[in-house]
């Protein structure tokens, strides 16, 4: 079922598929590729939480608390990215972009500079500190602004690259990452590239598109369609948010003729709204976003707030069969 | 920074500064008088005596950096740049027009010698401690000067960016607050108090010396002595005179953010020219 080409993990449907932080993804890369004495880590507050003990420990000149100061960490990043360093501007999610907006806009992406952000605890992964603390407006925030990349890896392994590329990779990026433990979807061997989505299962039935750790959900839908209702659906991953695939995406649905795209990220302005933008000028196509519905989040467990939010894959898998129902008896 | 200060030509060019700043704003039509007649004196300071810098060479890593972080004076900034060599002066009658570099609020890489974005305030005051932290983790010795407003000040990323400067000893830092008491909606004081900041700053654990802002030889001093501090950063907080040079536009925050019409302009060129030799004594 899998991608052959993608070198994925093989257990990955196996009950006690191995589980890894992508915020570990990112902590551990930025330690291995802190050998550059370009790269800068700056934190406020948060140096354990960012995994970023190891890098601190390592590079201690080149680490700066900052302290509970989101819009000065972003100014003090900017001015050192014009002074030629590569600085990782690192906090949750629900504190950068929402409290550092501004600085994100005028300082780092109006002169475009070479500034990394990382947003953490992102989506619903924050589960227990509750709807004040649950990120899900950050992807539309950062979207919107001219010269940022936004990138959202899918598990650990990718998340490793993702920091190798924003390294390689000259102007702002926003890396999202999450503070559960996921499964490992892919391997050191899978290809990652700025700007590329990944067929991680081949169908014809429907795209499930999808972007972040969520992911999983989507491959188990992907399963569960399969074995029980002899439906195959193609399962696309997006850890591009911006610039998107446009190849890979519009390729799929020509194929499908059908969508349905799955965030942890409000329904407006995320990532199914960047699909509609790019199906809308290109292939109009119909499209079901499965998403947080326009409403804050709430306590409970990651796995409860998924299931209370609508995106695991028992609702991924009733979702399809309903939309399949809908677009297939017009 | 030579020893000597030859007051004479920077007298000179502080008035050429005033009156290209005002050509500047009644070509452009719109734009900020006030401060940027007000830090003139300043400017014509840092560029033509205080900064170790090379025109020809704008992005010399060993250069001193200055940063505009209230960007609404860029009047000023573009006309000294200029007026220094680092572009043509015909491009400043193209100030706020289309598909010009010369923006309405300072945009980087636009320009040779603009070396931040600014048009938010707060923002470049953080950018600067960004490169002032560069320059110290290099180990180089160029220093990083950072002008801001004073009205800037109610903006609270200033004040997080004053607990970090100290904090990380940033003794390669000068900040220069043009302390000209106006703001849009009126008088600093009455819209939001900033007294007494001097105790405000120093109590941050800053270097704080208070200057007349309109002075060449206090300018020039205060920088010198900010180079001598060790361990922490230096703020000048520069008494100015907003709309100084003009006396109808002299201490009127009316004219924070108008531009003259002709017959105004012409009236402010008159103004200036009687001037000359009037700067240095302002605090005697």
């Amino acid at each position: 079922m899998l991608n052959p080409k993608l070198h994925l993990n093989e257990e990955i449907f196996l009950k006690d598929v191995e589980l890894k932080s992508t915020r570990q993804g990112f902590g551990d890369a930025l330690v291995e590729f802190g050998k550059d004495p370009r790269i800068i880590a700056l934190t406020c507050d948060l140096t354990e939480s960012l995994k970023l003990d190891k890098f601190a420990k390592a590079y201690p000149e080149r680490f700066i608390e900052v302290g509970i100061a989101e819009q000065n960490m972003a100014g003090i990043a900017t001015g050192l990215a014009l002074s030629g360093k590569i600085p990782f501007s690192c906090t949750h999610a629900n504190f950068q972009p929402s409290q550092n907006w501004a600085q994100l806009r005028l300082s780092v992406c109006f002169s475009n500079a070479n500034v990394k952000l990382i947003g953490s605890h992102s989506g619903l992964s924050n589960g227990p500190d509750g709807g004040a603390a649950l990120s899900l407006e950050d992807i539309a925030l950062v979207r919107v602004l001219p010269n940022m990349t936004v990138l959202n890896p899918i598990d650990y392994w990718q998340t490793q690259k993702a920091v190798e590329m924003a390294i390689k990779h000259v102007g702002p990026v926003y890396i999202r990452v999450s503070k559960e433990e996921t499964p490992i979807i892919t391997s050191a061997d899978t290809p990652f590239e700025i700007g590329k989505a990944q067929v991680l299962v081949e169908g014809e039935a429907l795209t499930l598109a999808a972007t972040g750790p969520i992911v999983y959900e989507a491959l188990q839908a992907a399963k569960e369609l399969k074995a029980k209702h002899h439906i195959e659906v193609e399962v696309l991953a997006f850890p591009t948010i911006k610039p998107m695939d446009e190849e890979t995406l519009i390729n799929s649905v020509k194929k499908t003729g059908k969508i349905i795209t799955i965030e942890e990220h409000q329904k407006y302005g995320g990532f199914g709204s960047a699909v509609a933008e790019i199906l809308a000028e290109n292939l109009p196509t119909p499209q079901k976003i499965m998403a947080v519905q326009d409403t804050f989040g709430e306590s409970g467990s990651y796995q409860e707030l998924k299931d209370k939010y609508g995106l695991s894959s028992q609702h991924i898998v009733i979702e399809t069969l309903k939309f399949l129902e809908k677009v297939n008896s017009k | 920074m030579p020893n000597n200060i030859n007051l004479e030509a920077l007298e000179k060019t502080a008035e050429t500064l005033r009156e290209t700043v005002i050509k500047m704003l009644l070509e452009a039509k719109s734009g900020h008088t006030a401060g940027s007649l007000g830090t003139a004196d300043i400017f014509t300071a840092l560029y033509f005596h205080i900064l170790n810098i090379d025109p020809k060479n704008p992005t010399d890593p060993t250069r001193d950096i200055f940063v505009l972080s209230n960007g609404h004076i860029c009047p000023i900034l573009y006309a000294t740049l200029a007026e220094r060599g680092y572009f043509d002066k015909s491009l400043l009658w193209k100030l706020r027009k289309i598909n010009s570099p010369l923006q309405g609020h300072p945009k980087y890489n636009e320009l040779p010698g603009i070396e931040n974005s600014s048009g938010s305030l707060g923002q470049g005051f953080s950018q600067a401690l960004g490169m002032a932290l560069a320059a110290k983790i290099n180990k180089q010795s160029n220093r990083v000067y950072v002008m801001t407003g004073d009205g800037e000040l109610e903006e609270g990323q200033i004040w997080e960016g004053a607990m970090f400067a100290p904090n990380k000893k940033l003794d390669n830092l000068t900040w220069i607050i043009d302390r000209n008491n106006i703001q849009i909606d009126g008088q600093t004081e009455d819209v939001m108090p900033l007294e007494n900041l001097r105790n405000k700053l120093e109590s941050f654990n800053w270097f704080v010396v208070e200057i007349d802002g309109h002075n060449f030889e206090e300018i020039i001093n205060s920088c010198r002595m900010a180079k001598s501090v060790a361990q922490r950063p230096t703020a000048i907080i520069a008494h100015t005179i907003p709309g100084k040079g003009v006396d109808f536009m002299e201490y009127k925050f009316e004219w924070h953010g108008k531009p003259p019409n002709k017959d105004q302009a012409l009236k402010a060129i008159k103004s200036l020219r009687s001037l000359q030799g009037k700067i240095k004594s302002e605090y005697d």
